[in-house]
């Protein structure tokens, strides 16, 4: 078995530097995560609990199989976006097995501005959405929301992935027997209220749970009726009188147990792709990755190391090691799933891209899903690569990502800038799942390179008028060009907008990795139809 | 000596008195009703006769059917155990006038130790001493209330018919005492079909000592030592031993010879315990003679080295006493430990269900097993739940008592609720080790017996933890396997979360304490056993049993439906009696009816005001555990 051979001496200077500074970013997250987790804060959560009601997260775990993994989707969304705090975006997603079964949840978080939409709440609802569409799976709403987020409702309400779109996904899904389940643990008020009603089975908690089009502040003023919320629409209302609720809960673990029975219900099978094996640990431990990625992400390292701490037995059976030598390309198992594993070692040149674009077609055409390991500053420039057609090569490798049917999983575990990103199938290449290290960047080109490039313009433009640019001008044009490619190219800037599914500690990469490649088997995976290939 | 003899019984008993019988030559008939066609003392018998349906009052209480048993299959006489027919006249009556030896004291003895307040009278006369008391036959309710109030509280309500804890009631203010009565004549009409009551004073920390007499035909009486039975719950035995702990060899001396005064009294032939209650300070009174064989009796033949069945067997054939009272001594101690199919936690509630698996610990010098379940054998609703009785033995009390724990804890039944652990802890008690024991016993030493202590519950919380945490793992794994991809990270129950290595507590009930607690992990010391039972795990550790189980969550009140409320039945059982008419305005908590199961009985009360549009049985009926009894519409808010 061609087992990776690690190289690494876990006692040398660079190794502890390298593991120090991985290990301070771990921490950061970890610690930003976990202010994150305590929602819209302490008093607004004891007000929730007054109420008799389970906190989203606690409704969460309460859903899902005891002791089960859960596997999140971007909880640093909205982090740093609006003036005022919006942890989560207001809402927790993520899949997690409920009755045996992977399933997407979307809870609301009432303790976050009465869990309204903002509009990265729309954002993430809907990336939700799309990833139980794509993958075939259950979705789950834990429903407990006022609606859309007023100040903001010209960036919630009227475009195509506006608030509308929760609707017509839940619609569209249902049609693809892909079951929609709703959960109404509290309000549920004007547009919120087609979620149980657009949901196959519904569930509300009685005394608690609430669905109407209008309030009763809103209904006095257009009619001048005097009614209470109960009244309006609650659970008694919904299950006796008008049928938009199915089954009447006690209390929210109530709810919570009728969710999980309507899901024993579903009469669905998973079905297996593939050839499947024993899971394996892999040869060396994950967390010694910290020392392996370099602090000073312009250093290069072997990306095989990373490989070998990911994949089952450490066990890779590289394709074409001795050709287009920046792109490593091979098969492994991760979970025992079987995988194609495209990851950079290296700039890319066009035999690189030829070479990822033919194991690409290997994978599609044996149905074995690809993952991505993506540190690119981009495709190689100059006179010698453009004349040698790099652009062409390159379009083969991005053709070849783009309509490759298999399920495709990226992870940024370093830079994503410019091309690059395309061709190892950046959020718009459509992989089922992306996360990013704390160390990633990602930007259309780096921060140097970008103030390189526009002093360059205006030093032109200072010559053309002949007048003088000093260096001392030079540098305190470039600097704030590089600060803001750094502080918009961090993790938790892309992550805050949804341009991934979160960041991860590189330690959990194998485990976030497996979850994800065995949610994706909940779906078939199709034949493939590649596009034309520029020869 | 007789070559073939009937026994009129059923279950550990009659596979008792089979083995001595075969051990003597004697052949030996069974009898079986419907629900014990395939149960073990049919099979150990020599021959069976089935004797009706399973209820007992239409086979093993039927005096005719049981007489012509024994006339058909050739018996010369009837052994009938304890219980049943033991103890009926009539019964011993229709034997002598079939030629039949009943293998027991005459009927006059039988008749005149029957009625409680007769033999007081009887008992008085001949100089054993008696406990305060109203045996009077004018049984007016005010009349008895005036009696109790005089003698002053507590009073013990007890049928004059009655044994076993049947019919009887602690009484403890004036207020209860109306109710009480009600029930207590109810259950020993139910029982004994004689509702005749009496009241004696109810004695604070007494022990329950009582002497095992023996009497022949040729005027020879010996008492085979004492037996404390204390250690009681609801009036009923739970662990006997032999000798009583703490009494002097004058004391001893003295019970025997009032024991041996109250059977000369009535003539007494055979084996019979005269029971006593010991005080503190050395008196005792005469509670009651039992003209049978005693469930306990194994203990007493521990430590005489005596075979009592065989005993019986030769004085009822009229052989003289094998032994004299000089050539009887006491060697060693006993304990006797009474295996039930009960639910402890809840009240004792008797438990019904199939024995999937029955592991007993080996049987040797020191241990021995009285059984009459085999692994595959239903506990019905139709018997008394006893299982089986540990009897172990040792050279001193410390010894025997440390082999009665270890004996317990090698113990498993599947598939019912057991009072194993109860038993486990009860015996591993400081108290109970030091001998201290009374009838209060139990009421006494709760939180330790429970192991709801403080200390106790800190001791096992992370035991329970890992212990739950690996009971989850194996699950998953099972399940993992029986996947199509077993391989699957989904399957893994260590509650993964991204960035996440914290441990999340895991919600248990230990005991009846809600707790949460972290798994360390999932590897248990070694010297904790783990046996998993329909409710949960428990787990054997060096400092008692632990009963442990997920927390499941609090579903809420279902009150939906709440114009209309269903009653189920709490389990298998008869209903004696509907305690309202259809239709009449109740208030909440009032009776609504009256079932009995296991000779207990279990009240369904109003859950809140209203009435009842229907009830689904009448009294007499067979009720399945959990079905609706009843249709109960609330009143209007």
């Amino acid at each position: 078995m061609p087992i990776i051979k690690s190289k690494i001496n876990r006692n040398s200077a660079d190794f502890l530097v390298n593991a120090d500074a991985m290990q301070k970013q771990v921490e950061d997250l970890k610690s930003t995560l976990n202010t994150i987790h305590q929602g819209g804060g302490k008093k607004a959560c004891e007000r929730h609990r007054a109420r008799g009601k389970l906190l989203p997260r606690e409704r969460v775990e309460a859903l899902l199989d005891a002791g089960s993994p859960f596997l999140e989707f971007s909880a640093l969304a909205a982090y740093n976006v609006y003036d005022e705090a919006v942890p989560a975006a207001g809402i927790i997603t993520g899949i997690g097995r409920v009755s045996g079964q992977e399933c997407v949840i979307v809870a609301n978080d009432a303790t976050v501005k009465g869990g309204s939409y903002y509009p990265l709440t729309v954002k993430k609802h809907l990336r939700a959405q799309t990833v139980a569409a794509d993958n075939h799976l259950p979705c789950i709403y834990l429903v407990d929301s006022g609606g859309a987020n007023l100040p903001h409702q010209d960036e919630v309400f009227p475009d195509r992935e506006h608030f509308g779109r929760i609707f017509y996904n839940q619609a569209n899904m249902s049609a693809q027997n892909i079951p929609q389940i709703a959960a109404v643990m509290g309000s549920c008020t004007a547009g919120g209220a087609y979620v149980p009603a657009m949901a196959d089975e519904s569930i509300i908690v009685k005394n608690q749970g609430t669905i109407f089009l209008a309030g009763p502040p809103l209904v006095k003023a257009a009619t001048g009726e005097v009614v209470t919320a109960e009244e309006l629409g609650g659970a008694d209302v919904h299950c006796r009188t008008s049928g938009v609720a199915d089954h009447l809960a006690n209390n929210d673990h109530h709810a919570l147990e009728l969710v999980r029975n309507a899901v024993a219900r579903l009469n669905r099978v998973k079905p297996v792709n593939g050839d499947l094996n024993d899971s394996i640990e892999p040869v060396y431990k994950s967390d010694e990755i910290y020392g392996i990625v370099p602090s000073d992400s312009r250093k290069s390292y072997d990306v095989r190391e990373i490989i070998t701490r990911i994949v089952d037995g450490s066990d890779f059976d590289e394709f074409k090691a001795l050709y287009g030598t920046t792109l490593v390309c091979g098969f492994a198992r991760i979970f025992g799933y079987p995988v194609g594993i495209v990851a950079n070692n290296g700039i890319l040149f066009g035999e690189s891209a030829q070479k990822g674009a033919h194991f690409i077609e290997l994978c599609a055409q044996r149905k074995i899903p690809l993952v991505f390991l993506q540190n690119i500053t981009g495709f190689m420039v100059g006179k010698q690569y453009e004349n040698n057609g790099i652009a062409k090569h390159g379009a083969k490798m991005v053709t070849a990502v783009a309509t490759a049917n298999v399920p495709k999983f990226t992870v940024l575990i370093g830079g994503s800038f410019g091309a690059g990103n395309y061709g190892m199938c950046g959020r718009a290449y459509d992989p089922r799942f992306m996360f990013m290290w704390p160390n990633a960047r990602i930007s259309v080109m780096g921060g140097e390179q970008a103030a390189g490039v526009l002093a360059q313009v205006t030093r032109d433009k200072y010559q053309r008028d002949g007048s003088d640019w000093s260096e001392q001008d030079e540098s305190d044009f470039k600097q704030p060009i590089i600060d803001s490619y750094e502080h918009q190219g961090h993790p938790y800037y892309a992550s805050a907008r949804l341009w991934d599914d979160g960041v991860i500690d590189p330690a959990d990469t194998r485990m976030v990795l497996g979850l994800s490649i065995s949610a994706s088997h909940n779906r078939v995976i199709g034949e493939t139809k590649f596009g034309v290939f520029r020869m | 000596m007789f070559t073939k003899i009937l026994i009129a019984n059923r279950g550990e008993i009659a596979c008792r008195i089979i083995k001595t019988a075969k051990k003597m030559g004697i052949a030996t008939i069974a009898v079986y009703s419907d629900a014990d066609r395939h149960a073990l003392h049919v099979r150990l018998a020599d021959e069976a006769i089935y004797i009706g349906p399973s209820p007992s009052a239409e086979s093993y209480l039927v005096i005719d059917t049981i007489i012509q048993a024994a006339i058909a299959s050739g018996a010369e006489a009837i052994h009938p155990g304890y219980g049943f027919l033991s103890e009926n006249a009539e019964f011993c009556r229709q034997c002598q006038a079939h030629k039949i030896t009943f293998i027991g004291p005459p009927v006059e003895a039988i008749e005149a130790m029957g009625s409680k307040s007769a033999a007081k009278n009887i008992m008085g006369a001949a100089n054993v001493p008696l406990v305060p008391g109203y045996h009077g036959e004018d049984q007016n309710p005010a009349v008895l209330k005036q009696t109790a109030n005089q003698m002053g509280y507590p009073v013990l309500l007890k049928a004059a018919a009655g044994g076993g804890g049947k019919g009887m009631r602690a009484v403890y203010h004036a207020a209860e005492f109306d109710q009480a009565l009600a029930a207590a004549k109810r259950e020993a009409k139910n029982s004994f079909n004689d509702d005749l009551m009496l009241i004696e004073k109810y004695l604070q920390k007494p022990r329950h000592v009582e002497i095992q007499v023996f009497c022949d035909q040729h005027n020879n009486a010996v008492f085979l030592f004492e037996r404390d039975c204390s250690v009681q719950r609801r009036h009923q035995k739970v662990i006997e031993e032999a000798p009583a702990p703490g009494i002097s060899h004058e004391l001893r001396q003295r019970m025997g010879a009032a024991a041996i005064r109250a059977a000369t009294a009535i003539n007494y032939q055979g084996a019979g315990t005269v029971e006593f209650l010991l005080d503190s300070d050395g008196d005792f009174f005469f509670m009651e003679m039992n003209t049978r064989l005693q469930v306990e009796h194994p203990v007493t033949e521990m430590i005489s080295g005596q075979d009592l069945v065989e005993w019986q067997l030769r004085v009822a054939s009229g052989e003289p006493l094998p032994c004299s009272q000089d050539q009887l001594t006491i060697n060693g101690h006993a304990f006797e430990a009474r295996i039930y199919a009960e639910d402890p936690e809840r009240d004792f509630l008797p438990a019904t269900g199939k024995i999937i698996s029955l592991q007993a610990p080996a049987e040797t010098t020191h241990v021995r097993i009285d059984s009459g379940v085999i692994e595959g054998d239903e506990v019905s609703v139709f018997y008394d739940p006893m299982l089986a009785k540990l009897i172990v033995w040792d050279s001193d009390r410390e010894r025997a008592l440390q082999r009665l724990t270890d004996a317990l804890s090698h113990y498993r039944v599947g598939g019912v609720i057991t009072n194993i652990a109860f038993l486990y802890n009860l015996a591993s008690c400081d108290a109970f080790r030091r001998g201290e024991v009374d009838t209060g016993f139990i009421e006494e030493h709760e939180e330790e017996i429970f192991r709801r202590r403080q200390e106790d519950i800190d001791y096992a919380t992370p035991l329970a933890a890992q212990a739950i945490f690996a009971a989850r793992t194996m699950r998953a794994r099972e399940r993992a396997k029986q996947s199509s991809e077993p391989n699957s990270p989904w399957h893994l129950v260590n509650h993964w979360r991204a960035s996440d290595t914290q441990q999340k507590p895991l919600k248990i009930t230990l005991g009846k304490q809600q707790i949460e607690a972290v798994a360390a992990s999932a590897e248990l010391p070694a010297d904790i056993k783990v046996v998993s039972d329909k409710d949960g795990l428990n787990l054997f550790t060096p400092r008692g049993v632990f009963h442990c189980s997920e927390t499941p969550p609090d579903l809420g009140l279902d009150d939906n439906h709440d114009s209309t409320a269903n009653l189920t039945a709490p389990m298998n059982g008869t209903l004696v009696t509907l305690m309202v008419e259809v239709g009449a305005a109740v208030a909440k908590g009032d009776t609504l009816l009256v079932m009995e199961a296991m000779k207990m009985e279990h009240t369904i009360v109003a859950p809140s005001a209203g009435r009842v549009s229907e009830f689904f049985y009448q009294a007499g009926d067979l009720v399945d555990g959990g079905a609706e009894l009843l249709l109960f519409e609330a009143a209007e808010k």
